[in-house]
Parts: structure tokens; C-alpha cells; sequence
């Protein structure tokens, strides 16, 4: 792990309070995670790849915008790990950056219907936007 | 009595029979839902980091509000009921947060102070179902009812402690006092895509097809629900059963879903 891998490792662990260690890489977290199939790193992955400080592809890939926050990896790990904080975590290192925001006003217009609720667009701007 | 109440952004707009239903029914039951002044957005969903601070704090002052009535602080809305509970959970537990948050908040500090409640909780704890059951003047039998309940009410359950996450039965135990037949089905407490509706429409289509095809497959005639985002899904997805807020089921037991006083 390089110096930098290394803080941005600590940072995360800092914002999460998530220990990977006590992980055991039983998968449980990604067995039952819904947003499964549409992942490129999946929960377990979070937590070993964040471990190992190979955080770059993570901060790179769509499952960011794929987690639910259904807090499924959360109750159903044996361990207490808590994958979805580190999700989280990286989420918002990604669209804390300049300019990084995932959804865009402007784009809201192409996905709004008569029906859509205020909680859908203040979920999804609190969850890809900052 | 009165307790304080957080209706939310959604039961203004899209979703006001939510609210509608849920103060006719506590005013028949003897419970007055006050509306706390000048309540802002809880912003949807809770954010875990640590280090998100402001975005906590519209569900702090809320809270705030409440304890300095003495007051316990109810929601309708699943959404807003999570992330109230999870923000007031982070006030009570950690310390290096609270202080942060209370660098942001005029005269006294707060510290999770406040009983945070749903309204099923306020109506299984305080009201309790057997006095809902002698209220009831329009009894719902024969009606076969699947009580869906998402990730938001139960999820985090160390945090929500409202009932057991993987074989929860608050709304069940309501839907008999309303005098209807509970239906229990396996994806009850599964996620219906939540938000990732605008991110992947595909990814929240299937999972909400999945909720209202196994509650129609166990043979339910309709699903209810506490949360606005989860019938928008549902409904937008597809679902042949018909999706209602569990406080319209309440308010037509009670007799009070025709407003009187118009
Ligand atoms: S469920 Fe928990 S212990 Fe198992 S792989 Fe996931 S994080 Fe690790
Ligand atoms: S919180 Fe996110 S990562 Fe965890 S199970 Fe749900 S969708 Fe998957």
C-alpha cells in the first residue's frame, strides 16, 4: 500500500467506523445484497478491497450508484462489519470532488412523472449529489 | 394526549393522504398529532458517515423541538422515521458527533433526549391494539391484506428496535385488530430500489416486481405500506394488487376516512 492508498484508507475508515478486519469474507453481505447483479465490486469486495487500500476502482465504478442504503449487508453480517457504511464512505469521496456530482438537475426532468414523489428526489440528490 | 409530530416533504405534497389519514385516526383514538413549527426536509435518507454533519441537522432541531416540550416525536413516513431515529441513535451514542451538531444549535445543547416514534409504534405501545380494535366501526373482515414493509422501518434494527427485522408483525397485529386477515409473504422486508428508481429503472423495476408478485402469489388482494417512495415504486412497477397507506386502511376501520368536518 502506497502512501497515498494509505490515507485515503484511513479517511475512510475514519468517516465509516468501520473495522474490515473483523470481516471473514463469508460473502453473506453480497448473498443478500439486492443490488447485486447490477455491482461491479460488491459488498464483500468493499470490504476487502478497501482493507487492502485498493480504493481507486471503487472510487470509479457505477456500484456506488447501485447500493440501496437497504441496510441488508448491515443486519445480515455475523460480524458487525457493516459493508454499507464503507459503501458510503466511498460514495461520497467520489462526489465530494469538483464538479463530481452524479445527478444533475438538469436531469431530473427525463425521470420525473406525475406521480413522483419529493422523497425520491431528495433521497436520490442527498445519495449522488453533494 | 399530544405528542409532536414530523409529517415531512412528501405528506405535504404527493403522499398528503398519508397525513390526512393519520390525523383523523389519532384524533379518533385521543391522540393529537401537534406539527412541530417550522420543520425543514429530513433530506430523505440518512447519511452514516461521521463527517456528514449538516445534512443532520433539520432532524436535530426537529428533535430538539420536541424535548423542550417533553414531548416523544412521531413520524408517518417510513423515510423520515429512519432517519430521524438513525440521527437522534448518532446524537445518543456519539459523543464527537453530538458536539459537533451542538456547535451549530442556539442556547442548551441536545443529546438524544427524545423518544422517537412511528405511528405504528404509537399505536401498538401507546394506544395500544386492543383499544384500536374497540374503535373499530367498519370492520375490514374478509379482506386478505399483505403488510409490506421495506428496508426503512426495520433496517438498521439495533437502531430502529421497532419490531424483529426478519419476521417483523407490528402491521400484521394491526391489520387483525382492524378485523382483515394478515398475509404474510417472504419479500416483505426486501428493498423495492428505493432511489436507484432515477439511477437504474431496470434494477427497481425487478425488485419491485418481485415484492408485489410474491404478495399477490400468497394470495393477498392488496399490499399497504407506510412509505410514499416504496408505493411509487410498486404502483409505477406494475403491481396488480392495489398498494395503500396503511393510515387509509386505519381511518376506513375507524370511520373517520369521509372528512367531517368540511
Ligand atoms: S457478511 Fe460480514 S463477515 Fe461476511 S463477508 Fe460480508 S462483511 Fe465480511
Ligand atoms: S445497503 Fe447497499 S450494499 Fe448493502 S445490501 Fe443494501 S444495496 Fe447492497
Amino acid at each position: 500500500m502506497n502512501n497515498k492508498e494509505k490515507l485515503l484508507k484511513e479517511e475512510i475508515l475514519r468517516m465509516s467506523g468501520v473495522n474490515p478486519v473483523k470481516c471473514m469474507r463469508c460473502g453473506k453481505c453480497s448473498g443478500t445484497c439486492p443490488a447485486y447483479d447490477e455491482m461491479e465490486y460488491h459488498p464483500h469486495q468493499f470490504v476487502s478491497m478497501v482493507e487492502s487500500g485498493d480504493i481507486e476502482p471503487l472510487l470509479e465504478s457505477k456500484s456506488l450508484y447501485r447500493c440501496l442504503t437497504c441496510f441488508a449487508c448491515v443486519d445480515r453480517c455475523p460480524r458487525n462489519v457493516e459493508p454499507a457504511k464503507l459503501v458510503e464512505a466511498v460514495r461520497l469521496l467520489a462526489v465530494r470532488k469538483q464538479g463530481a456530482n452524479h445527478l444533475k438537475p438538469e436531469d431530473v426532468a427525463a425521470v420525473l412523472d406525475d406521480d413522483t414523489p419529493q422523497q425520491l428526489l431528495v433521497s436520490a440528490f442527498r445519495k449522488y449529489a453533494k | 394526549m399530544k405528542v409532536s409530530y414530523f409529517p415531512g416533504c412528501t405528506l405535504k405534497n404527493k403522499a398528503v393522504m398519508l397525513d390526512e389519514y393519520a390525523r383523523r385516526s389519532a384524533e379518533a383514538l385521543g391522540v393529537t398529532l401537534e406539527e412541530i413549527e417550522n420543520w425543514q426536509c429530513c433530506g430523505g435518507v440518512f447519511t452514516t458517515s461521521k463527517d456528514e454533519v449538516a445534512t443532520k441537522l433539520s432532524s436535530v432541531r426537529a428533535l430538539k423541538d420536541a424535548a423542550l416540550k417533553g414531548q416523544p416525536l412521531v413520524t408517518v413516513c417510513s423515510a423520515c422515521h429512519n432517519v430521524i431515529k438513525q440521527t437522534n441513535y448518532a446524537m445518543l451514542t456519539d459523543p464527537e458527533f453530538a458536539s459537533k451538531v451542538n456547535r451549530y444549535m442556539a442556547e442548551e445543547p441536545y443529546n438524544g433526549e427524545t423518544q422517537v416514534l412511528h405511528y405504528l409504534e404509537l399505536l401498538r405501545d401507546t394506544v395500544g391494539f386492543d383499544a384500536v380494535k374497540e374503535k373499530v366501526v367498519n370492520s375490514l373482515k374478509g379482506k386478505k391484506i399483505a403488510a409490506y414493509y421495506g428496508c426503512l422501518l426495520l433496517r438498521p434494527a439495533g437502531v430502529m428496535q421497532m419490531d424483529d427485522p426478519e419476521n417483523p408483525r407490528i402491521m400484521e397485529d394491526l391489520i387483525r385488530a382492524l378485523g382483515a386477515e394478515p398475509v404474510v409473504f417472504a419479500n416483505r422486508n426486501e428493498c423495492c430500489g428505493g432511489y436507484v428508481t432515477v439511477e437504474s429503472p431496470a434494477l427497481a423495476a425487478r425488485k419491485s416486481a418481485d415484492v408485489a408478485d410474491n404478495a399477490k402469489a400468497a394470495g393477498a388482494d392488496m399490499i399497504i405500506t407506510a412509505c410514499p417512495l416504496c408505493r411509487y415504486n410498486l404502483i409505477k412497477n406494475g403491481s396488480e394488487l392495489p398498494v395503500v397507506y396503511f393510515t387509509e386502511l386505519l381511518a376506513e376501520a375507524l370511520g373517520v376516512k369521509e372528512d367531517t368536518n368540511e
